[in-house]
């Protein structure tokens, strides 16, 4: 497949490509890994007039960990994630994803700020950052904009960025302790795309109960979203397998999926409650261990 | 459209071509540089059939723009052999009957080369989680997998380098 014709820049630094997204709002798409956005532009499903390539960008390639947060750089790649130290130590819900996304290949190019932006609605990355509660750094020649992770996808490829913008970085808060999170992905393929895909991350308090949950669910509903009923009923509430299932039939409740080659919608509500299940019980397991 | 002057290292040789943006990785291998190793499988990202090593990473060359390798060094299948003696991966491939037709072969190979500078002594799972992106639709996987062990004992024992250049 030949993509349409369009422009192509290389901007040296993060200040130029801004300048070029600037002068061509709404024409410019921006190009990271290029495994989201390439198949698009050949399949002609996006026809942008200038891909801005930010491979040049300095700085955008790093996983940092401080005092108080994780960042991930824009360019970060699902491999990078997969092999960080500092992820294989503390971040296993991170590996989880990550070492799920595609194959080799798509892990070794494809990026954390590419998925995001794609929002493709099975997307495995918008779900994860809910459940973590994450914020995403959005830069423009005006200066920064952070977009809760919760408020980012909006609908079928459409996120909250603005035209001018440029996703240069992922903060997720520091993992406490006794806290712990876990993704678990239904795919009909090794690699493939979610069919069901839920991330869940629970903080347990001094007493064994969980203080607070984050519930994040993709491929069920036209973009990636928070199962917030069931975070109310995990809140305050004791682990169990009961639990669990409540909140699964909560998470499932919330859910809009639609019927096709990956089954029918019943089908996939049911998957819904038994991926969070299993989410849920290995959060808690991890929770249990991280003191 | 504009066109862009590039220079790639293919297979440690820096070449030249004028191409359009629009042109995809892979066909600047086979169509502007004549090297036609690289096969075009599914042309959306699943087969592996045009893997090469771009930067030291592997890549399906059918999701990459021939620009976005300006100044890059990419390895194909052209540039394993030493003269008349093939590559250990290309060699066992061809004692172990690692291959009927033939179609995914140099993705499959390429991707191996890769795996094997990662992992110089991969277990069978690993060889198959990292084979996972090329498909073989005639030869069955049992025959590529002894053929990576072997050429991955081999080159263990010769202290070769998988990926001549810029392994990382």
């Amino acid at each position: 497949m030949i993509p349409g014709q369009f422009e192509y820049a290389r901007p040296a630094n993060v200040t130029e490509a801004l300048r070029l997204l600037q002068e061509h709002e709404g024409e410019a798409k921006v190009l990271s890994g290029g495994y989201s956005l390439l198949p698009l532009v050949k399949l002609r499903l996006a026809q942008p007039g200038l891909l801005v390539d930010i491979r040049d960008l300095d700085g955008l390639d790093q996983i940092i960990e401080t005092e108080t947060e994780l960042r991930l750089g824009a360019r970060v790649t699902h491999a990078a994630i997969e092999n960080s130290p500092i992820v294989r130590a503390r971040y296993p819900l991170l590996l989880d994803a990550a070492s799920g996304i595609g194959d080799r290949q798509v892990r070794n190019w494809g990026t954390i700020g590419g998925s995001l932006a794609h929002a493709d609605p099975s997307a495995d990355w918008p779900a994860v950052f809910i459940a973590l509660g994450g914020t995403i750094v959005c830069r423009s020649l005006a200066g920064d904009r952070l977009v809760p992770a919760r408020e980012w996808c909006l609908g079928v490829f459409q996120t909250a960025i603005e035209p001018t913008e440029l996703l240069v970085e992922v903060r997720v808060p520091r993992r406490p302790a006794r806290a712990g999170g876990a993704y678990r992905k239904l795919e009909r393929r090794a690699g493939d795309f979610a069919t069901v895909g839920v991330a869940a991350v629970v903080r347990l308090d001094g007493a064994g109960r969980i203080g607070s949950a984050g519930i994040g669910l993709t491929a069920v509903n036209d973009h990636p979203f928070a199962a917030t009923e069931a975070e109310a009923i995990l809140a305050g509430a004791s682990p169990s397998e009961e639990l669990f299932r409540q909140a699964g039939a909560a998470a499932a409740a919330q859910a809009n999926p639609t019927s096709d080659s990956h089954g029918p919608a019943d089908y996939k509500r049911a998957m819904v409650v038994e991926m969070t299940v299993r989410a849920l019980r290995a959060a808690v397991e991890r929770a249990l261990a991280y003191a | 459209m504009s066109t862009h002057h590039i220079t790639v290292t293919v297979n440690g040789e820096a070449r030249e071509a004028d191409v359009e943006p629009r042109l995809l990785l892979v066909h600047l291998l086979r169509d502007t540089f004549g090297l036609t190793g690289t096969h075009v499988g599914c042309d959306t990202s699943n087969c592996g059939a045009c893997t090469v090593v771009l930067d030291g990473r592997s890549t399906k060359s059918c999701t990459v723009l021939a620009v976005q390798a300006d100044g890059s060094e990419v390895r194909t299948i052209e540039g394993l052999a030493q003269g008349a003696t093939l590559h250990p991966l290309q060699q066992a491939f061809w004692d172990q009957h690692g291959l009927q037709c033939g179609f995914c072969t140099p993705g499959m190979i390429m991707q191996a080369s890769w795996l094997l500078a990662q992992n110089p002594d991969p277990t069978e799972d690993e060889i198959r989680e990292g084979i996972a992106g090329n498909l073989c639709r005639c030869t069955g996987y049992v025959n590529i997998v002894k053929a990576i062990q072997q050429a991955a004992a081999e080159m263990r024992a010769a202290g070769a380098p998988a990926e001549p250049a810029a392994a990382r």
